[in-house]
């Protein structure tokens, strides 16, 4: 650690080359994790449809809780896969495991917590 | 001479609306169209849309009640907007902001009181029909600082209201014969009610359970007796499937001298008698239903259903109590609405951008038109109907 730091002083132009590098990781991992739901704009018509209808389509909700970044904030992408797979026992919080896999479930509560996109209309 | 000077000054009002003729409301009615926060104003003799009103808000979850004279309904939006519409000036009358997140509403018995139920703030409000004034609130608070989310409002004779509170797990009744000092009743309903409805009669209020098999009944023309668990254990301890998304009440009726219910969690209608309450047969169907609605002679029951199956239609015949259609009437049906004798259902499929029209006789497809994302469909034939 200590080395691999001293080196980036040392040698700006490998820093600012290894933070290119580290960006296009980003990048890829970025690109890859979109491309791992084929059918994402099915996926966001029924977060803001068919969930939307607990949820509210404006996710602010309703019977259910508000899905929106400000009212998930204090939630982890984890905790969020888990209860859209697994449902919440004794509220009406159905588990989407029959419908959703854990990619998607994955894929949705990431979005979710930046911020779900609207539907292309 | 005055007369003449009122008609031009009519003229004049309506002039804009391009509705030169004088007509009659009784086959007017409205289409939700929930994402663009419209509704279209339609003709069930013409079966066609007349106009569109823009401007309602967020009708994500929406809901309309009837003037009883057919020419003003009430919008109930997601976002606590009540929208007062002139269906003969096809406009918007009055709008007002009443709460954060609502439900629906009801019209009193009289005509002159609206009530819109609340998710936040948990509760409900009364409204002057004429003016949209407020008159008054009943919170829904069931314990010390605990608020419910209300469910199932309907009118019931009396100039009361009834209705359930999801948390609090009751049903309460509030008499507005005094309009701006409402006085309530309380009274145990079981898990989470998820919506509720009055029998045609005025007689009886339904509140479906949610969180346990079974309704909750009371009789309210004996409110004394308080209310029952009719069809308990219905599911009989089996694990009911996930349920995404909850049944409306509000369609079912009596059709047949017995009730039919969409079953929670369950691929069937559940059947009852109308007298003992007690079930008396099931229908298997496709999907967990949403709504089960009797048509007006009660002949029929068309039942839709939650996803992933909401692109079919089943129609039950309560006579031999078998289903005798399946339809597709489109993807993502959300509601169905009878004309007001029954000769055709409007079915709307949110998903294709349509509103399909059937002859109940044929159960064949008699006309459709666009609309966005349509949603309710309601006709003014409510505005004569007690729990409408």
């Amino acid at each position: 650690m200590h080395e691999r730091r001293r080196t980036f002083n040392v040698r700006p132009m490998r820093t600012v080359a290894f933070f290119f590098m580290v960006l296009g990781f980003v990048a890829i991992a970025i690109a890859a994790e979109s491309n791992s739901v084929a059918n994402s704009t099915e996926l966001i018509r029924l977060v803001r449809q068919d969930c939307g209808s607990c949820h509210g389509m404006t996710l602010q909700g309703g019977l259910g809780t508000p899905l929106t970044r400000e009212a998930l904030a204090e939630r982890s992408a984890e905790t969020l896969a888990a209860t859209i797979l697994y449902g919440r026992p004794g509220t009406a919080m159905p588990a989407w495991k029959t419908l959703l896999s854990e990619v998607e479930a994955n894929w949705i509560a990431d979005r979710l917590l930046s911020g779900f996109p609207e539907e292309q209309r | 001479m005055m007369r003449w000077l009122g008609w031009i000054l009519v003229s004049l009002t309506l002039g804009g609306c391009a509705a030169p003729a004088l007509r009659g409301t009784g086959d007017l009615g409205v289409v939700i169209e929930r994402a663009r926060g419209s509704v279209q104003l339609v003709d069930t003799t013409q079966r066609m849309a007349l106009s569109r009103i823009d401007g309602l808000g967020d009708l994500s979850h929406a809901s309309v009640v009837f003037a009883r004279d057919g020419r003003y309904a009430y919008v109930f939006g997601r976002d606590g907007g009540l929208t007062k519409l002139d269906l003969l000036a096809s406009r918007i009358v009055k709008r007002v902001m009443q709460a954060g997140n609502s439900i629906g509403g009801a019209i009193s018995q009289d005509g002159r009181i609206v009530v819109a139920q609340n998710y936040t703030p948990g509760g409900i409000k009364a409204f002057d029909a004429e003016t949209l004034e407020l008159l008054a609130e009943v919170p829904a608070e069931y314990a010390p600082g605990k608020f419910s989310k209300v469910v199932g409002l309907a009118d019931v004779p009396g100039q009361r209201f009834a209705y359930a509170l999801f948390e609090g797990g009751e049903i309460w009744i509030s008499d507005f014969s005094n309009p701006r000092k409402p006085v309530t009743q309380r009274f145990p309903a079981g898990l989470q009610p998820y919506d509720g409805l009055v029998t045609p009669d005025g007689r009886h209020y339904l509140a479906g359970l949610f969180g346990e098999d079974g309704i909750a009944l009371l009789d309210l023309w004996q409110t004394e007796k308080g209310s029952r668990k009719i069809l308990a254990n219905y599911g009989r301890g089996e694990e009911k499937l996930p349920v995404f998304k909850m049944p409306h009440l509000r369609g079912w009726a009596l059709a047949a001298g017995r009730a039919w219910l969409p079953a929670i969690g369950r691929h069937e209608v559940l059947v009852a008698d109308a007298l003992s309450w007690q079930e008396t047969a099931r229908v298997a169907v496709k999907g967990q239903p949403v709504f089960a609605m009797a048509s007006p002679d009660g002949r029929q029951i068309w039942v839709n259903f939650a996803h992933p199956d909401n692109g079919w239609i089943q129609v039950i015949d309560t006579l031999s109590g078998k289903v005798v259609k399946t339809l597709q009437p489109g993807r993502a049906v959300l509601h169905m609405e009878f004309t007001p004798r029954g000769e055709n259902v409007w079915i709307s499929a949110r998903d294709d951008n349509r509103v399909s029209i059937y002859d109940t006789r044929s159960l064949e497809k008699v006309g459709e038109f666009a609309a966005d994302a349509p949603s309710g469909i309601f006709f003014t034939s409510r505005a004569n109907r007690i729990g409408f």
